[in-house]
């Protein structure tokens, strides 16, 4: 009930400014004044009239997780961005063997079997990807100045980094 | 005799040494990818889509390869369903109403080949019917203009929002999401961006493989997390493999009905397989009546549901190449497969690159006959890989979706992106909202929206003109009882819960 009723809020708030911003679309001769905004208002619209259907006829409640699995995840997604930026600065090698890591003892709980899949999956994963497949960009290791280190971080917080 | 003309001009491409051993590697990984817990073929295919990409094949070897992992991964989803009674994916479901109920019977081995068999008779026959009507099929979207290709393309959405979903606001709301986010980027015709918040990095819009492999890919990881991937372990005994002969005859009659109505379901666009073998699982059922005994584990109730299931993804084939519109979440991922290749589906592919088509279509015919080899006698093999365990499998699938969109653009944005994706993926799942109508928004909107410009401008504004000719009549009038219909149905046909032990 009252995660439909969130959801549809929070989509009806979107549907509604994603309209605005529609209606501001620049347009010059080629395209013509109206097409390059007619579809999006449309499918704004739509979303806005579904987003009150939720609101007012919501499904039952879903199955959400205990309190403790919500920080579990956040630390995943947390892992994930990190290694997304670090992936380029420092390799392949250790920014995967770590992060293979830690999620692998998020499923398991475990520590001795993760850090074996961690170290397992990175080496697996760089021969096949580098020698057997041959795939340009995959570089085993690299060894980054500390600003480089930073600059990459950085990118994760708002306002701060990011280009 | 066009039709046998044209298939030994397939049979010239798909016979090269070379593309069969794609297409033998491609059958193999994908019934392992079938048969792992937690990855089908639509995550399975999306994963593997950058990976082909940047390995630099031309277009109908990866294609080759690609569409046998497809066909693998619908043979493979049914190990996972009978011996762990966790369907592969949404299709799947079927196999385990029966299937999982004769494995604890002792029956497993006979299950696993009775539906090989059936999953084999159903592609079989699909891929046959695929022959036979695509090329007519073609010929009819010739007579397609704009409002008729626009009618289409919110057919699709309606019939798979109708369908494939308990909520026909929430399905509406995601094909609507997809299709904002597909609006995002520099537009065609201004040359001006559009919706980017003045990022630079949205210029080129979103990725469609950053999106799939987020929702598909990532977002499994973030419900093993949640499940601790519980329930991952064989509870029946799988003894030797024997042939079931008697079954296998037994079961004809039902095969080739199912695959019948698999056929049809997958043909429409949008509904697909789950449709497929749902309904030929209702249908085989009512046949049998109350005395056939199914829900208990009986060798029909296991054939129907794989013939149709593989039926219909054949059939799903023919919308996707004569329209360009996929008929399920894993045609969609072929899609952005051929729109990565450069190749636009569509009735013009058959006549300007029949090379790939009749390829295709002969490396299906191929791939059935490796795959019944090697779902056979080799079927104690993919069982093994059941015993890998989930706290390796899913790191590791997560670490093969980032090596696969990083090779893409060697940029930190889309990766965040698609940790952004399969965020958004777990949320929908948790609320019930289909993510594929999702997919669909954002491979066919740009496409959807050309059409109603070009409508727009050729009828000067009369928005009239969306429902001028007869085809478009009539597919609009199919879009709405594909959205409507099936709320007044939901009560008929109700979708029987898989048993827990």
């Amino acid at each position: 009930m009252a995660s439909d009723r969130i959801f549809g809020l929070i989509t009806l708030i979107t549907a509604v400014a994603y309209i605005a911003a529609a209606t501001q679309i620049q347009t010059n001769f080629f395209s013509g004044e109206y097409l390059p905004k007619l579809f999006p208002i449309l499918i704004g619209s739509v979303a806005a009239i579904c987003s009150l259907i939720i609101i007012f006829k919501p499904d039952p409640e879903p199955d959400w997780p205990a309190s403790w699995t919500w920080v579990s995840m956040a630390i995943a997604v947390f892992v994930l961005a990190v290694y997304a930026v670090m992936l380029k600065p420092l390799g392949f090698l250790l920014p995967t063997a770590i992060a293979a890591g830690i999620l692998s003892y998020q499923i398991s709980f475990r520590p001795f079997p993760s850090v074996l899949s961690g170290i397992g999956l990175s080496i697996g994963l760089l021969i096949l990807f580098k020698y057997a497949l041959g795939l340009g960009n995959i570089v085993a290791y690299r060894i980054p100045t500390p600003a480089k280190l930073w600059d990459a971080f950085a990118i994760l917080i708002p306002f701060v980094g990011g280009h | 005799m066009d039709i046998l003309s044209n298939l030994a001009l397939g049979f010239s491409v798909a016979l090269s040494p070379y593309t069969l051993f794609l297409a033998v590697c491609g059958c193999f990984l994908g019934t392992i990818i079938g048969a792992l817990p937690g990855l089908g073929p639509s995550n399975g295919v999306a994963i593997l889509i950058p990976i082909t990409f940047t390995l630099g094949l031309d277009a109908t070897s990866a294609l080759v390869l690609m569409t046998s992992v497809y066909y693998g991964a619908m043979y493979g989803g049914r190990i996972s369903s009978i011996l762990l009674n966790i369907p592969g994916d949404e299709p799947a479901l079927m196999t385990t109403l029966d299937g999982y109920p004769m494995a604890k019977q002792g029956r497993a081995g006979d299950a696993l080949v009775l539906s090989g068999v059936a999953s084999f008779v159903g592609a079989l026959l699909a891929t046959i019917g695929l022959m036979l009507l695509a090329p007519s099929l073609a010929r009819v979207a010739f007579l397609f203009g704009p409002a008729e290709y626009f009618a289409l393309y919110l057919l699709a959405f309606c019939t798979l929002g109708g369908m494939a979903s308990n909520n026909q606001a929430k399905a509406a709301i995601a094909a609507c999401l997809g299709l904002g986010i597909a609006m995002i980027g520099v537009d065609s015709s201004s040359g001006l961006p559009r919706l980017t918040g003045g990022s630079l990095h949205l210029f080129d819009g979103v990725d469609f493989l950053v999106a799939i492999v987020g929702l598909f890919a990532i977002a499994e990881l973030f419900f093993f997390i949640e499940s601790h991937g519980k329930g991952s372990s064989i509870g029946v005994k799988l003894d030797k493999v024997r042939i079931p002969w008697k079954d296998i005859f037994d079961t004809r009659w039902t095969m080739l009905r199912a695959s019948g109505v698999g056929f049809i379901a997958g043909i429409l666009p949008g509904a697909g397989a789950s449709l497929g073998s749902f309904l030929a699982y209702m249908t085989e059922k009512s046949i049998a009546g109350e005395k056939g005994g199914f829900g208990t584990g009986v060798p029909k109730g296991v054939a129907a549901p794989e013939a149709g299931n593989n039926a219909a993804a054949g059939g799903a084939l023919v919308p996707m190449l004569t329209l360009g519109v996929p008929g399920s979440g894993t045609t969609a991922v072929l899609l952005a497969l051929l729109m990565t290749l450069n190749i636009t589906p569509g009735p013009t592919l058959f006549t300007e690159r029949p090379e790939v088509v009749w390829g295709l279509i002969a490396s299906l015919l191929i791939a059935n006959f490796v795959l019944l080899l090697m779902n056979v006698p080799m079927v104690k093999i993919f069982v093994k890989v059941l015993m890998v365990p989930a706290w390796i499998l899913l790191p590791g699938v997560t670490m093969i979706s980032f090596v696969g969109i990083f090779s893409l653009s060697g940029s930190y944005f889309d990766l965040l992106m698609m940790i952004g994706f399969g965020v958004l993926g777990y949320f929908l799942r948790k609320l019930d909202i289909p993510t594929v109508p999702v997919i669909l928004g954002i491979l066919l909107g740009g496409n959807m929206e050309d059409a109603l410009r070009r409508a727009m401008t050729l009828s000067d504004g009369d928005v009239t003109y969306l429902f001028s000719s007869p085809i478009s009549i009539g597919l609009w009038i199919a879009a709405v009882l594909g959205f409507v219909a099936p709320m007044f149905l939901r009560g008929v046909l109700k979708k029987p819960q898989a048993i827990t032990d």
